[in-house]
C-alpha cells in the first residue's frame, strides 16, 4: 500500500509523464506558458482538480451505472472547476483574467478525465487522490519548465522579476520575441520530449517505416 | 453582412482554434496519422461546433447572463457561475442527440464518424469555442458565424497536419524525436505559418 502510494506520485513525473508520454492535457500546456506566474496558478488549479476529482469519483465508483459514467464524471469535474474558478476570481482576479478561458477548459483537460476513467474507476479513494496528485505534478513539471524557458529567453524575466537585463532597458540581452509567441511552445515541448527520450531510451517510439539500408552488393 | 464575413474569415485563419489558441490539441496530435480519419473528425467538429455554440449562446443570453432572467421577473439574478456546468451539459447532450439522429437518418455518415462522435464531448475546441463566444459577448447571429468558422478552421488545421504526417513517415527522424516529438515541431512550424495571417485587419 505504502509503496503503491509512492509509485502513484513519483511515476507520472518522468517515467509516465502525462504530457510527454501519455499525450494528455496539451492544450493548456501550450497556451498559458508565456510567463511563470500564470503557469503556476494553472498548475495549482489543475493539480487540485485532478486530485479531488479522482478521490470523489473513486468514492462513488461502485454506484455509478456504467453507461452514464462519463456524464457523472463530467458533472463532478465541472463542479470542482467552478469552485476553483470562483476562488480565483475572488482572490486572484488579475491572474484569472489573464488565464481567461483556460481555467474553464480544465473540464475538458484530458488528464482529468483520463485519470478518472483509467484509474479512479478501479481503485480506492486515497490511491486515486495520490494518482491524481502525481499526474498533476507531472503536468506541472513540464509546464513550469516550458514557462521557465519562454519567460527567461523571451522577456529576460522569471516570475516577473528581471534576471537578464534586456537591451531596451539598458541591459545587454536582446530578447527573442519568438519565445513569447504561441509556436515557440511547440518547439520547446518538442525539444523537451527529445531530451527526455534520449535519456530514457525505452520511451522512444518505433518508426512506421524502416528505411531500407542499401548494401553495396545490392547495387552491383 | 461585411461584419459577419470578416468574423468568419478571422475565426478560420487569424484566430484558428488549433494553431493560435491550441485548443483540441490532444485529438489534434492523436488522430492525425491518416488524412481520411482526420477529415472525418474535422467534419464532425464542424457539425457539433456549429450547433453547440449558438445553443449555448441562447442559454447564456436568456438564462445565465447578469440580468438575463428579467423576462421571468427576476432582474437581479446572476447565474453566470453556473456557466461551465451548463455548457458542458449542453455539449454532452447535443453530441448524444446528434449521434442518435445520425444513426437513424444518415447511417452512412454515422458509420464513418462513429468512433469520433463521443470523443468530441471532451474536445477542448468545442468548449473553448463556447467560452470565447461568452467572453466576447457575441449575439446570436455572430455566434452562428463564429461556431461555423471556428469549427471549419479546426478541421482545416487537422487535415493539413495529417497530410504532412503522412509524408513525414517516410523521412529519417532522429530516434528521440520519432513520433510525438517531430509532430510537435511540425505543428509549431504550421502555427508559425498561420501567424502570418495575424497582421491582417478585417
Amino acid at each position: 500500500m505504502a509503496s503503491q502510494a509512492k509509485t502513484n506520485v513519483i511515476d507520472p513525473l518522468i517515467d509516465n509523464n502525462p504530457i510527454t508520454l501519455q499525450v494528455l492535457g496539451i492544450c493548456s500546456a501550450l497556451a498559458v506558458t508565456t510567463n511563470m506566474m500564470a503557469s503556476l496558478i494553472m498548475c495549482i488549479a489543475l493539480t487540485t482538480v485532478t486530485a479531488f476529482s479522482g478521490a470523489f469519483i473513486s468514492a462513488i465508483r461502485k454506484h455509478i451505472p456504467g453507461n452514464i459514467r462519463i456524464i457523472v464524471q463530467m458533472t463532478i469535474i465541472a463542479s470542482l472547476v467552478i469552485i476553483v474558478d470562483q476562488v480565483l476570481k475572488a482572490y486572484a482576479y488579475e491572474a484569472s483574467k489573464q488565464l481567461s478561458v483556460f481555467v474553464g477548459l480544465i473540464i475538458t483537460n484530458c488528464i482529468v478525465l483520463g485519470r478518472a476513467e483509467a484509474y479512479a474507476m478501479k481503485n480506492p479513494p486515497l490511491l486515486s487522490f495520490l494518482d491524481g496528485l502525481g499526474n498533476g505534478l507531472g503536468y506541472s513539471l513540464i509546464l513550469m519548465s516550458v514557462a521557465f524557458f519562454r519567460e527567461l529567453l523571451g522577456a529576460g524575466k522569471l516570475f516577473g522579476m528581471t534576471v537578464i537585463p534586456v537591451a531596451s532597458e539598458g541591459g545587454w540581452y536582446i530578447p527573442n520575441g519568438l519565445m513569447l509567441l504561441p509556436p515557440s511552445a511547440f518547439f520547446v515541448i518538442g525539444l523537451m520530449i527529445w531530451a527526455i527520450r534520449t535519456w530514457k531510451k525505452e520511451q522512444v517510439e518505433k518508426p512506421d517505416y524502416q528505411i531500407h539500408q542499401v548494401h553495396r552488393t545490392e547495387v552491383l | 453582412m461585411e461584419h459577419y464575413l470578416s468574423l468568419f474569415i478571422r475565426s478560420i485563419f487569424v484566430e484558428n482554434l488549433a494553431l493560435a489558441f491550441f485548443l483540441g490539441m490532444c485529438t489534434f496530435l492523436a488522430v492525425s496519422k491518416k488524412i481520411e480519419t482526420a477529415l472525418g473528425l474535422g467534419i464532425a467538429v464542424v457539425l457539433v461546433q456549429s450547433i453547440t455554440v449558438p445553443a449555448n449562446n441562447l442559454i447564456y443570453q436568456y438564462l445565465l447572463k447578469d440580468g438575463a432572467l428579467a423576462w421571468a421577473g427576476l432582474p437581479e439574478v446572476d447565474l453566470s457561475f453556473l456557466g461551465l456546468i451548463s455548457y458542458i451539459g449542453v455539449i454532452a447532450a447535443m453530441v448524444q442527440i446528434l449521434e442518435m439522429a445520425m444513426d437513424k437518418y444518415v447511417p452512412a455518415l454515422y458509420n464513418a464518424l462513429g468512433i469520433f462522435l463521443p470523443l468530441i464531448t471532451v474536445n477542448c475546441a468545442i468548449l473553448g469555442g463556447t467560452l470565447f463566444m461568452v467572453e466576447r459577448d457575441y449575439n446570436f447571429a455572430e455566434s452562428v458565424t463564429y461556431g461555423l468558422g471556428s469549427g471549419f478552421g479546426w478541421a482545416l488545421a487537422i487535415t493539413a497536419i495529417a497530410g504532412i504526417r503522412e509524408k513525414l513517415k517516410y523521412s529519417d527522424v532522429p530516434d528521440g524525436l520519432q513520433g510525438l516529438g517531430i509532430t510537435f515541431i511540425t505543428a509549431g512550424l504550421m502555427a508559425l505559418g498561420f501567424m502570418s495571417f495575424s497582421g491582417i485587419q478585417l
